[in-house]
């Protein structure tokens, strides 16, 4: 389906612009698809981003630490919802793209793909992953469509309390024992690469991404991304005595970035592919929640009728 | 913000009581507006959507969805198929009557030279 030229030239204006896409204006076919398409796959990437840290909640060494990751995945799943609802005002149906997860056809980021084999990846995935996931979205939160926009602007809120516990963890566990310090550096060398991948592609093999940017869905590029989340994270994980697993990473004095070595695009191919080491276990998780939960949406139904039935009969 | 985001045409109010009621084939529940006051005295403001069987819980779940960090001092729920909205494409006609009168607004009328404070 072609849309018409005059149309879509009217809606690059308002792009170029500033301004903000509203879902009941009008908008080329392939821009609605696109954020279908980024939007549920953010949605499912919180959704699924409970499964690595949930299985941690009983297992907390202390109150203050569980209350804290009992939170952070609550929040998760708030965000997951802010999305999906996001997702619908653009006439997606939610039950399909629910399937779409629970089925496999659709993806969500690959670091939940990674196992968390220690209390300390709890600290680490708080914060490197959502240190990751907010460079992202706090500029997801100027994205030219308005309820993704405003869902965003709710999450980098929020996200802030994610990163800040797990940096706190992070820390404390890195001033403490040797055996608590090993620990942490462990869960830093096997999540740091992994969350450099979080950005996406290299800008030269990312194929969506010139178009998304040209529509101020995205606003920076995969490679300016995760150079900001280098630069920031260095001098973190200096300030705690902990060593990140690159040893081409030094700093450029010209250009004030830290560079870093290449990335292993072959891994991360293949767990976007769905052959990493817990993507079936992901799955199975999400497909078991659903099909357990199902007798309480079924209770919710058969109470709200009863409810009705009484009520009416009450005014009749 | 408060334009309704999922406005569905066609659908009457009294129409949703019997929707809510059956649980529909595709398992999908009702939609609802949540509507967030942050203090008192402002305005209540769109915060989002979701789906829930009935109004009471729509409520809570927009409590727990909306609500779980404080902030909010009053909420409202509206069924989304309830809200009647302006159209995109008619936005320039239909506002247009509003556009062209600077008779309602102070800077056309003039005061005399000296007055400060009108």
């Amino acid at each position: 389906m072609s849309d018409d030229p005059a149309a879509t030239a009217a809606f690059e204006a308002r792009i170029a612009n500033g301004e903000s896409i509203e879902p009941k204006d009008w908008m080329p076919e392939r821009y609605r698809k696109q954020l279908i398409r980024m939007m549920s796959q953010h949605a499912h990437s919180e959704i699924v981003g409970m499964l690595p840290e949930g299985n941690w909640i009983t297992r907390a060494p202390s109150l203050r630490r569980k209350v804290g990751l009992l939170a952070k995945v609550q929040d998760e799943a708030g965000h997951g919802l802010y999305i999906y609802c996001g997702v619908e005002t653009l006439g997606a149906d939610r039950t399909d793209i629910i399937a779409q997860l629970l089925d496999g056809r659709a993806k969500y980021s690959s670091i939940f793909n990674y196992p968390t084999l220690t209390w300390a990846d709890m600290g680490v995935i708080g914060w490197l992953v959502d240190g990751a996931a907010i460079v992202n979205q706090t500029l997801l939160a100027k994205a030219s469509y308005g309820p993704y926009a405003r869902a965003m602007i709710r999450i980098c809120k929020e996200e802030n309390f994610h990163k800040r516990q797990g940096y706190e963890m992070v820390s404390v566990l890195a001033a403490g024992t040797p055996a608590q310090k090993a620990m942490v550096q462990d869960a830093v060398n096997r999540f740091w690469w992994p969350s450099l991948m979080m950005f996406g592609p290299s800008d030269v093999d990312s194929p969506n991404s010139a178009e998304l940017m040209r529509w101020g869905i995205k606003r920076k590029s995969n490679d300016e991304l995760r150079q900001r989340f280098v630069n920031l994270t260095v001098t973190q994980a200096i300030a705690v005595g902990l060593t990140l697993p690159d040893p081409a990473l030094r700093y450029d004095e010209a250009t004030e970035n830290w560079d870093f070595g290449e990335i292993d695009w072959t891994e991360f191919n293949q767990v976007v592919r769905g052959n990493g080491q817990c993507n079936q276990e992901r799955l199975d998780t999400r497909r078991q929640a659903e099909r357990e939960g199902a007798w309480v949406r079924e209770a919710a139904s058969a109470y709200a009728a009863k409810q009705r039935a009484s009520s009416a009969s009450v005014a009749a | 913000m408060t334009s309704p985001e999922h406005a569905a045409a066609g659908l009457r109010v009294a129409d949703l009581a019997a929707q809510a009621a059956a649980l529909p084939a595709d398992g999908q529940w009702p939609l609802w507006e949540v509507f967030t006051q942050s203090e008192q005295g402002a305005p209540h403001e769109h915060a989002g959507s979701l789906h829930a069987v009935d109004e009471e819980q729509a409520l809570q779940n927009a409590r727990d969805v909306y609500a779980r960090r404080g902030g909010v001092i009053s909420l409202w729920v509206v069924p989304a198929a309830a809200i009647t909205a302006s159209s995109a494409g008619d936005s320039g006609p239909f506002f247009d009557p509003g556009a062209a009168k600077a008779y309602r607004h102070p800077q056309f009328y003039k005061a005399p030279r000296g007055v400060r404070v009108l």
